[in-house]
């Protein structure tokens, strides 16, 4: 029997782990959008002086993670691990990345989740001893991505109103077994709960939202259940990248499934990054989305003390180009971290 | 909790459908008409062009039409444009020949990276090779049901 695993899904690190550093680089939708003075860096353009939009997204990556190392006062000598990934073929953002940064590197998968899962792998690493300092991070380019799942840039397509738009945006953590800095506000991740894969049969690629909310359903709800939480034990709910129409059947859902009303703390990464903005659809959504808008904004507010405790659950769609062509439907996952401020 | 079990809706699919935020059809369709019919437009006025002041012949009418419309499309998407007018107009800008151009330059131009013969030379087609494919093949079943039917005395010559 376990120590640390709790419940249905659920693990409680027994140590806090300490979230020492962040970074997060956005583009320029994202520099338009009301989160702007959240990101560290704002890049000039798409290519940000690189030839591809590869390796822009991978100026991203190595950008916020050096952004990361250097709030936590570290050197890349002093990282154990870097744990990432991205939504590329062969994850070559933060493969490439881990190369460049010369730190040992484990490289993820979970779609759009990416995020959440790279930072409960990350604080399972730390709270098991395995590791002093361990760095999580993910990214996703719109040219990037939009040319890998869907049509070239200039092709004058129209999305459907369920469409989003991928984040042009990557985002870094960095995570210690000691509290470096000696802040006692510094955000701690105390709990994670790691996703099922849920599929409802949704065959639209163009539909991520609807795709993808029963996991983020599932996976929230059974986190209060296996710590035994109401909903409002958070100040917020975070998810990554369901969306509005997303973002509204997951309200629905809980309602429906078990009484839980969300509506009051759920906030969602890709509805907010391009709120307000013109012909974004649904909203943002990417690895990038969410991990920008954990280490901006959310930690941000988190920081100056304006929320205490989060429960970031980053949603993916864990679909492929040739497993939408042939038909199948797209499955979902969600991971969730519980993030506190260390003196809470 | 599995949600699949503890979901009470039947049929997750339709639920989805019937609370999705809507295309406009009616709006979309008068911007397509008005953005497919500028287009169409300024392809008469070349007609014009071609048979009073070039004074060409009917073939070469044909032909003159469809490459300037083809270099308009190709320019255009080269610009940066096209994208922005077909998000407005949808099949507006994808139906004209205009829209062929911009399927065949938007690849060249995504592609142009990964070299010349893997990239452009690969891709060039990728998606007005399914156009090609079915509309030449259509056409081939036309003319061999006209041949049959001009065969059995039914059709005349054209």
């Amino acid at each position: 029997m376990s120590k640390k695993h709790r419940g249905a899904q659920s693990v409680a690190f027994e140590k806090p782990v300490y979230l020492i550093g962040r970074g997060c680089v956005g583009g320029v939708m994202e520099g338009k959008g009301p989160l702007a003075r959240h990101f560290d860096i704002l890049a000039s353009d798409a290519l940000w002086g690189e030839d591809s939009f590869e390796k822009a997204e991978r100026k991203f990556f190595f950008e916020a993670a050096k952004k990361a190392i250097e709030k936590g006062k570290k050197s890349s000598r002093d990282i154990d691990f870097l744990v990432g990934g991205d939504l590329l073929n062969q994850i070559i953002s933060a493969s490439f990345s881990a190369r460049d940064l010369d730190i040992p590197y484990l490289g993820l998968y979970g779609a759009c989740s990416s995020m959440a899962e790279s930072l409960a792998v990350g604080s399972m690493i730390v709270d098991g001893g395995f590791a002093s300092h361990v760095l999580c991070a993910t990214s996703s380019h719109f040219g990037a991505a939009e040319r890998q799942f869907r049509f070239p840039l200039e092709l004058g397509t129209p999305k459907p109103p369920t469409g989003q738009n991928t984040a042009t945006a990557a985002g870094a953590s960095l995570l210690s077994d000691a509290n470096d800095l000696g802040d006692p506000g510094c955000p701690v991740i105390r709990r994670a709960t790691i996703g099922n894969v849920v599929d409802f049969g949704v065959t639209d690629a163009n539909n991520m939202g609807a795709a993808m909310a029963p996991a983020a359903a599932e996976t929230i709800l059974n986190h209060l259940e296996d710590f035994s939480l109401e909903p409002d034990y958070y100040d917020k709910i975070v998810t990554g990248d369901l969306g509005t129409f997303g973002s509204e059947l997951l309200i629905d859902l809980a309602k429906q499934v078990s009484g839980t009303d969300l509506s009051k703390v759920h906030y969602d990464c890709g509805a907010s990054l391009y709120a307000g903005l013109k012909k974004v659809y649904c909203g943002a959504s990417g690895c990038g989305c969410s991990a920008s808008v954990l280490n901006g904004y959310l930690l941000d507010e988190m920081q100056a003390g304006r929320i205490r405790r989060i429960l970031f659950v980053a949603t993916g769609a864990l679909h492929s180009p040739t497993s939408a062509q042939q038909g199948e439907s797209i499955p979902g996952i969600a991971h969730g971290v519980a993030i506190e401020r260390g003196d809470v | 909790m599995d949600i699949n079990k503890s979901i009470k809706i039947k049929n997750y699919n339709e639920y989805v459908k019937q609370k999705m935020p809507k295309s406009k059809v009616f709006l979309d369709c008068i911007k397509a008409f008005f953005v497919g019919g500028a287009i169409c437009t300024v392809g008469q006025g070349l007609r014009l062009l071609a048979q009073e002041v070039l004074l060409l012949d009917d073939k070469g009418t044909a032909a003159f039409v469809a490459m300037v419309l083809v270099f308009l499309g190709a320019l255009f998407t080269g610009l940066g444009l096209y994208d922005v007018l077909g998000n407005f107009a949808g099949a507006g800008s994808i139906v004209p020949i205009t829209g062929f151009a911009n399927s065949i330059v938007s690849p060249a131009m995504e592609y142009k990276r990964e070299g010349m013969v893997l990239g452009v030379g690969a891709k060039l087609f990728s998606i007005a090779g399914p156009v090609l494919v079915y509309g030449i093949s259509a056409s081939v079943l036309v003319g061999i049901v006209y041949f049959i039917l001009h065969a059995c005395g039914v059709a005349t010559p054209l």
